[in-house]
């Protein structure tokens, strides 16, 4: 038992499942003190999300919806873990995957574009807004965190005023993507079929999972990779290697900006959501995706997991009761427990702690 | 009856993951000796002491102050009992003067908050003139001499009462002149009823000062010995377990053409206004080891900062084997043949989260052996690679070429570095400090391959503190001073004494390239 504890990969799970159980256990205890009598009911509810539908078709077809939603956040969690691994925190991943969705958004609704121009345009914005940040860090010594976070607003009132031109001339909200521009939305290629028709269930989703397992093997198998982490790991054994550090901070800054701004093509261009043009908060999206890069241990495939998980339980508060509980409250739980996920390295040292005094009775007996 | 120990440690235990640091040791500090630890690194020595001083809970044993027992559950239960402690590396606040590290935490205090320096100052003063501890005590730190800063850290323990005083490696930083100073000092506050723990592993300053002497070894207690019924010989074979040749066997050098030429070198420094390498010049030839020696934190470090490219050179050149590398890359400058054992293992060395197979390629990853057109890295051909090294220079670890490097003892890890860039087939081997922290053994190894490179024709400038080495291993030595080059010595004709004076900066010549 001890010894399977002892491997990192065996760890980053253990420690991940104990951060989603302490997040429910807290949020349960959240609920018990505002309302103890539907508390036990909503907690399940969350969990349950489109189970709690009692008929397949409609399971299905909730299924669906959190699947596209998934898809975004995975890979903002990719671009996220990307940048981790250079030592990078890119937090500037919320603006560029604004980014990505003013740019897929204005070229289908204003110049008409097909869905890949669009895909790529959205690929483009992202990079560039992460290259700013990787320039700003390698040539003026700018913290990305602080960069990131500027740009997150500029990024995301650039947006409102540049969306506002293909906006409803009623609501803040850009015009339908379906009636406007219908090649611009994602081909579903047949799996809408296997979700009830839900239409939201585009090439995105394996699209997504590629590139999860790309992303994997960019930072394993390659020499790139290899840089990546040696900088990642020790930025100045990289630098007496030999190693191009400020042209591999840009280009690493590029690649998970690009990563974010794909994934907002990748939600936008289904149609399930549209952008509203008054908004006045960056959207939550890149900022969960850093608690599911840590929940998912910052390995790319557990990203496509933890990605799905935290929006499940996303989605899932919207079936907490709203007899006994105000409707904000579905936002106050899943957050409590995508606040514990970013917990995941503490249990993983909680963990290391606890195994420490097997190993030293092993030494003893050498 | 009263004790005649200071301090007893007895029967001290102290286990890690994986080694036992401290095993069964016993250490008798009588009062008013001088009692000498001698080990190697990673003998335990470190870890014994920081026991005393509360840092460590030991598994067994107990300590007894004055033959009563004591607890000593952290550093200020330490501080309570009088024991003090000289660093290795200094605890001193830079731009305080002399008298206020000294009073730092213990700051005589009026009614209303208001320090009375002048009381302390007297107390200070005092203590200096008694145990001949000269100091100006409204100097800054960062302006007076290394020499100086001990002598602060020592009237911080005295002004603090303490009866035991620990000497941590104190003559590391210290010229001869200034290690005869201190022994004398100890001598001073021995006669003066302090007792004084001496951390070494120098064999003649132990002979030369200690009454008594302590020697651990592998964690596991060897021996105490009286210094005066004891040999040099014997002291080290007890350290080592085995008789060593201190001596760097070696046939006469036979320089060829140059290999490196620096001309004019400046390089700013990072830390404070001036240059911290002034308009240096010198020649490294073939089949030659030239050394730089000097005391620490004269200018060596970013020597060779601007040698291998970390750090831009403000005027000046540098030819390596008839081409001007001075605006070249630090990927250029190894490719054309230089090769870098750093300072710092762990800061540069090595990347510890890496396995061992991938730190060996550490400098030539991108070489088509070991990367494929498209930009894969050929696993297969860096393993059989990594086996090979760890095979030809007997690199050891627990499991081979996946081992991480974090898990290598300093020795092995220092040995996959030589491996690396030995195996790269260097024209020049830049090496700095090659031997820091390391046992005899490894010692003696490094210095082997250092003349094999010597004798294959090859240039080797070595970068080194300490004088055993500086005097043993080079061919040339070049004395640095503040940044300049102060003096070129040959080894075979100079004494340490005169070596001394050269970096204490009493004595330079011109010096040509």
């Amino acid at each position: 038992m001890k010894n399977l504890l002892k491997r990192p990969g065996v760890q980053a799970f253990v420690a991940s499942v104990i951060c989603i159980l302490l997040g429910l256990i807290i949020g349960y205890i959240v609920l018990l003190f505002i309302n103890p009598q539907g508390a036990w009911q909503s907690i399940t509810d969350v969990v349950r999300n489109f189970f709690t539908w009692s008929r397949p078709p409609q399971r299905l077809k909730q299924f669906g919806n959190t699947l596209a939603k998934t898809i975004p956040l995975i890979m903002c969690s990719l671009s996220i873990l990307f940048s981790y691994k250079v030592g990078l925190f890119n937090i500037g991943a919320a603006g560029q995957y604004v980014a990505g969705a003013c740019a897929s958004l204005y070229a289908a609704l204003a110049w008409g574009w097909g869905w890949l121009p669009c895909m790529i345009f959205a690929i483009v914005a992202g990079a560039l807004l992460g290259a700013i940040v990787g320039f700003l860090k390698s040539y003026c010594n700018v913290n990305e965190v602080i960069s990131g976070i500027m740009l997150n607003w500029i990024a995301l009132y650039t947006t409102n005023t540049i969306l506002s031109n293909v906006k409803e001339t009623a609501s803040p909200y850009t015009l339908y993507l379906n009636k406007e521009n219908p090649s611009a939305l994602l081909p579903t290629a047949g799996l809408d079929q296997l979700f009830n028709k839900n239409t939201y269930v585009t090439i995105a989703v394996p699209l997504a999972l590629i590139i999860a397992i790309a992303v994997a093997v960019i930072l394993t198998k390659t020499r790139f990779g290899y840089e990546l982490r040696a900088t990642g790991l020790n930025k100045n054994a990289a630098r007496y290697a030999g190693m191009a550090e400020n042209r591999n901070i840009i280009l690493t800054l590029m690649i998970s900006g690009a990563l974010a701004g794909l994934g907002a093509s990748m939600l936008y261009q289904t149609g399930y959501m549209r952008w509203e043009c008054t908004q006045s908060s960056v959207p939550a999206m890149g900022f969960n995706g850093i608690a599911a890069a840590f929940l998912g241990g910052l390995n790319p495939i557990g990203a496509v997991f933890s990605s799905f998980f935290i929006q499940h339980i996303t989605d899932g508060g919207q079936y907490v009761n709203t007899n006994y509980y105000s409707s904000q409250i579905s936002d106050v739980i899943s957050s409590v427990i995508i606040y514990l996920c970013g917990f995941v390295l503490f249990i993983k040292l909680t963990i290391n702690r606890m195994i420490k005094p097997s190993k030293e009775k092993k030494g003893e007996k050498k | 009856m009263e004790s005649p120990y200071a301090i007893e440690m007895l029967n001290i235990t102290k286990r890690f993951p994986g080694i036992i640091a401290n095993d069964n040791i016993t250490l008798q500090l009588r009062k008013g000796e001088i009692h000498a630890l001698l080990g190697e690194n990673g003998a335990g020595k470190s870890t014994l002491m920081s026991v005393l001083f509360g840092l460590y809970q030991p598994e067994e044993g107990i300590i007894k102050k004055d033959g009563v027992e004591v607890q000593i559950k952290d550093p200020n239960d330490a501080n309570a009992l009088g024991i003090g402690m000289v660093h290795q590396h200094f605890k001193l606040v830079e731009c305080f003067t002399v008298l206020d590290n000294i009073i730092m935490g213990v700051e005589p205090v009026g009614h209303l908050g208001f320090l009375r320096k002048k009381e302390a100052r007297e107390k200070v003063l005092e203590l200096s003139k008694k145990y001949g501890l000269e100091v100006d005590p409204d100097a800054k730190i960062e302006d007076i001499t290394v020499g100086m800063q001990q002598r602060t850290e020592i009237l911080k323990m005295l002004y603090r009462d303490n009866e035991i005083l620990i000497f941590d490696e104190p003559t590391a930083v210290l010229t001869p002149q200034e290690i005869d100073e201190l022994m004398q000092i100890m001598r001073n506050l021995a006669a003066e009823g302090k007792s004084i723990l001496f951390i070494s592993h120098k064999l003649a300053e132990i002979m030369a000062v200690a009454d008594r002497c302590t020697v651990l070894r592998k964690g596991k207690y060897i021996g105490t010995v009286n210094t005066k019924d004891t040999t040099m010989e014997e002291l080290s074979a007890m350290m080592v377990g085995r008789n060593v040749n201190f001596h760097v066997e070696k046939k006469p050098a036979h320089p060829g053409d140059a290999i490196l030429e620096v001309r004019h070198m400046t390089v700013a420094s990072k830390t404070h206004n001036n240059n911290a390498v002034k308009d240096v010049s010198f020649k490294v030839r073939r089949g030659e080891i030239v050394c730089i020696a000097g005391i620490d934190g004269n200018g060596q470090s970013e020597l060779v900062y601007g040698l291998t490219g970390l750090e831009p050179l403000t005027s000046g050149e540098i030819i390596l084997d008839g081409k001007d590398i001075t605006k070249a890359s630090i990927r250029k400058r190894s490719v054309a043949g230089m090769s870098h054992i750093p300072e710092d293992r762990h800061k540069h060395g090595l990347v510890l989260d890496y396995s061992l197979e991938y730190n060996m390629i550490l400098q030539t990853y991108f070489e088509s052996r070991f990367t494929d057109n498209i930009g894969f890295l050929r696993r297969k051909n860096i393993r059989n690679y990594s086996d090979k090294l760890i095979d030809q220079y007997d690199v050891r670890s627990g499991q081979g070429s996946i081992t991480m490097a974090r898990s290598m003892s300093g020795g092995n890890q220092q040995k996959a570095i030589i491996a690396r860039e030995l195996d790269k087939q260097p024209e020049l081997l830049v090496a700095v400090q090659p031997t820091r922290g390391l046992d005899v053994g490894a010692i003696e190894y490094i210095h082997k391959q250092l003349v094999a490179q010597r004798d294959a024709g090859k240039a080797v400038l070595l970068i080194s503190l300490e004088l055993d080495e500086v005097m043993d291993v080079p061919d040339r030595i070049l004395v640095m001073y503040e940044g300049e080059i102060v003096g070129e010595l040959d080894p075979k004709k100079t004494t340490q004494e005169e070596l001394g004076l050269y970096m204490a900066g009493a004595k330079r010549d011109e010096v040509k390239a």
